[in-house]
């Protein structure tokens, strides 16, 4: 092991003692009290309204941390993100297992499971449809949420199989979502705008569906309804978490399609989540790419796939299966994700990356900026600050 | 569906043969004898019983022959009774088994029932908020008051209860069921049974709401965990619709069978309660035949539980699909 320089005596022994367990649930205790307090407490409208640093985008994320309090230790699963979604785009935000994408979702829609799980600082920062109202998310009281769940941000979920209500039909399902944001809004209206979006999303008997539980239908149709119910409160943003992970690949084809239809007929911006690489240089127009936490480069659909900088991102490249290759075996980047807790203040990718310099050992590199959307965080292309 | 029912029934008949047949082998095996304490409470009283006589009662009752074979008559002759709906007579009571039940059934029954009830309406929202706030002092809190309830014994809590309610404080009557001093008209009887039966009732709710409790955190913790809760609060549902409306209608699927599951405890009488406040309840009615070795009656007794135990079973099922739309009885 290279990382002995950790800064905490847990991993030099590899076991926590008591006395050390102690301490890390009265720290947690601490920190989760105070920060359910925040989330828990009265506010106004005005003390979580703010303004877009740029107008043109939906979404900004600015610095986002969100930690989960174990019995271990810290896990900084969302560890200084930020990243926006213009207008009427499609970000996709790419990384292996466990380095943080969905919880970066969940963060924006404030799903994140309490009390262990926490957004600990920075800022969320959402364009609302009326002209000039901006909410910063993150500062939301957690019962002032539903002004953007549902209604402005919505989410479809990589598991159609259970997210849906098992003991009430697919018509009730649909039907509530106009109910909680159309207030007043009769059931022959609700059940017409359920029916309709059951037909925009192509399942073919919408009638039968309607009236159908969800264990009566097959994981594609489920999804469809799903898709069709983050529809129905008119969405600005749509975030799809994984929403073909669970799908076998002619369904998941399907659900693309339908997925870059539908972001044409709402006039909204997708937020999408994925490991699967030819996801997203299929379907987006900006590309995050995220490890251990971290976003290590960013940049447009073409600069990621015909420019990558950072090795990670290389790596990723590579390791995508292409018909035309004759190598029998795959590549992989050597090693695994380091552990979460107590990460060492160098760059995370340093022991499995294959162009490691002595500057890896420094400090965490800064975001450095090498077109005018494109960034990476890496001590290779880190020039200019050489000089200053 | 009809056709499952009818399917169960039929089974149910063939398992209550069985429980008819094990029960009246272990009631006939008892180290109990009825004629004998007849006897010796004759014998006492100064009179002798002669051989013969003691003879001819055994035959009597039907209890004469102890060996395989006769006990197999005995049965055969109770089930050919059974079939003609005739569950014979009491041997302590002279009265036909069925108006035994039916005296002292009604007050257990009524304790039960309304025990059972305010069981539910308390431990269901209590299991509720200790779920949803799981690992707060509301948790905690209710955790622990329900576990002391668990954890009491029936004859020592219902004794407390009836020393500091009724004999020091005396809000309440301590025993029985009607004060025997004077007459009284329609409404006052009804005064006398309220009174008479809340510390009883008291009890009882007391030392069970713990477990239905502990079931309802259970459920809905894990119901609260799935990911359709988390679809339900993406839509923009306020907290309380999550809870009220999508995580608790899941829970209530194995509430409401459990409820079915009571049937049996709804008839078969709180047989230590019944002791401590001195009810004519049919718990206390059949552990003192069970002493006495009145066979008629215990046969009766637990035939009619055994009955009421695969109705609930049966009943169980059918309410699974009732209240679950994935079950589909086949």
């Amino acid at each position: 092991m290279k990382n002995e320089k950790q800064t905490e005596k847990t991993s030099a022994k590899g076991y926590l003692t008591g006395k050390e367990i102690r301490e890390i649930a009265k720290a947690n205790k601490r920190e989760i009290k105070r920060l359910e307090k925040y989330k828990n407490r009265k506010a106004k409208v005005e003390e979580f309204s703010t303004k877009m640093k740029n107008p043109d985008n939906i979404l900004e994320i600015e610095d986002l941390n969100t930690y989960f309090f174990t019995e271990q230790g810290v896990v900084k699963a969302v560890n200084g993100v930020s990243f926006d979604v213009p207008k009427n785009a499609t970000v996709g935000i790419v990384g292996e297992s466990g380095c943080g994408k969905s919880v970066t979702s969940m963060s924006v829609m404030r799903l994140i499971q309490g009390p262990q799980g926490q957004i600990c600082s920075g800022s969320i920062r959402f364009n609302t449809a009326e002209e000039g109202v901006v909410y910063d998310i993150a500062a939301m009281p957690i019962h002032e949420i539903h002004r953007i769940r549902g209604k402005q941000i919505s989410m479809i979920f990589q598991e159609p199989m259970t997210s849906l209500n098992p003991v009430f039909t697919i018509g009730q399902q649909l039907d509530e979502v106009s109910f909680i944001h159309s207030p007043g809004i009769s059931e022959e209206d609700a059940k017409a705008k359920s029916m309709e979006l059951l037909n925009l999303v192509g399942i073919a008997m919408p009638e039968r569906v309607y009236s159908a539980f969800p264990h009566e239908l097959s994981g594609g149709m489920r999804q469809r309804v799903m898709i069709a119910m983050a529809l129905i409160g008119n969405p600005r943003l749509i975030i799809a978490d994984e929403p073909t992970t669970a799908l076998d690949v002619t369904i998941q084809a399907q659900i693309l399609d339908l997925l870059r239809d539908l972001k044409n007929k709402i006039d909204g911006s997708i937020l999408l989540i994925t490991h699967d690489l030819g996801i997203i240089a299929e379907m987006a127009d900006y590309v995050v790419v995220m490890y251990a936490g971290r976003v290590i480069e960013k940049g447009t659909v073409d600069e990621i796939f015909h420019n990558p900088l950072h090795p990670y991102t290389i790596g990723l490249q590579k390791s995508k299966p292409t018909l035309d290759s004759a190598s029998d075996t795959l590549f992989n980047i050597p090693g695994n994700v380091p552990n979460p807790i107590n990460m060492p203040n160098h760059c995370y990718f340093k022991e499995r990356c294959d162009k490691c310099t002595a500057k890896c050992s420094g400090a965490y590199p800064d975001m450095i900026q090498v077109s005018p959307t494109h960034y990476v965080a890496c001590h290779l292309y880190g020039k200019e600050e050489q000089n200053g | 569906m009809l056709k499952y029912i009818l399917k169960r029934l039929a089974y149910c008949v063939l398992i209550l043969l069985g429980v008819s047949l094990i029960i009246y082998f272990l009631i006939r095996l008892m180290p109990v004898d009825f004629i004998q304490s007849k006897i010796d409470a004759i014998n006492q009283g100064g009179a002798t019983v002669s051989e013969e006589t003691v003879n001819a009662m055994y035959e009597m009752y039907g209890l004469g022959d102890n060996s395989f074979s006769g006990i197999m008559k005995g049965y055969f002759n109770w089930l050919g009774a059974l079939v003609r709906f005739d569950l014979g007579t009491s041997f302590v009571y002279g009265i036909p088994v069925v108006d035994v039940i039916l005296e002292h059934m009604g007050i257990s029954f009524i304790i039960a029932l309304i025990a059972t009830v305010f069981e539910f309406l308390i431990a269901i929202p209590l299991g509720i908020t200790a779920a949803t706030h799981q690992y707060k002092l509301r948790d905690y809190v209710v955790t622990v008051l329900v576990m002391i309830g668990i954890s009491l014994p029936s004859f020592f809590f219902g004794q407390m209860l009836k020393n500091t309610l009724a004999l020091k404080l005396g809000w309440f009557p301590a025993s029985g069921l009607v004060d025997a001093t004077s007459d009284y008209n329609f409404w006052g009887l009804m005064g006398q049974y309220v009174s008479h039966m809340f510390i009883p009732i008291l009890t009882i709710v007391i030392l069970s709401i713990g477990a239905r409790m502990r079931m309802t955190r259970t459920n809905m913790l894990e119901v609260m965990n799935s990911d359709y809760i988390r679809t339900a609060r993406a839509k923009g549902l306020k907290e309380s619709k999550v809870i009220n409306k999508h995580a608790f209608r899941n829970t209530l699927i194995p509430l409401v069978t459990s409820l079915a599951g009571l049937l049996p405890s709804l008839f078969s009488g709180a047989i230590i309660t019944e002791q401590v406040f001195d009810l004519p309840g049919i718990g206390n009615i059949a552990l003192d035949a069970m002493n006495r070795g009145d066979i008629p009656f215990i046969m009766g007794y637990n035939m009619f539980l055994a009955l009421l135990s695969v109705l609930g079973v049966l009943l169980a099922d059918l309410m699974y699909a009732v209240v679950d739309p994935r079950v589909k009885l086949e």
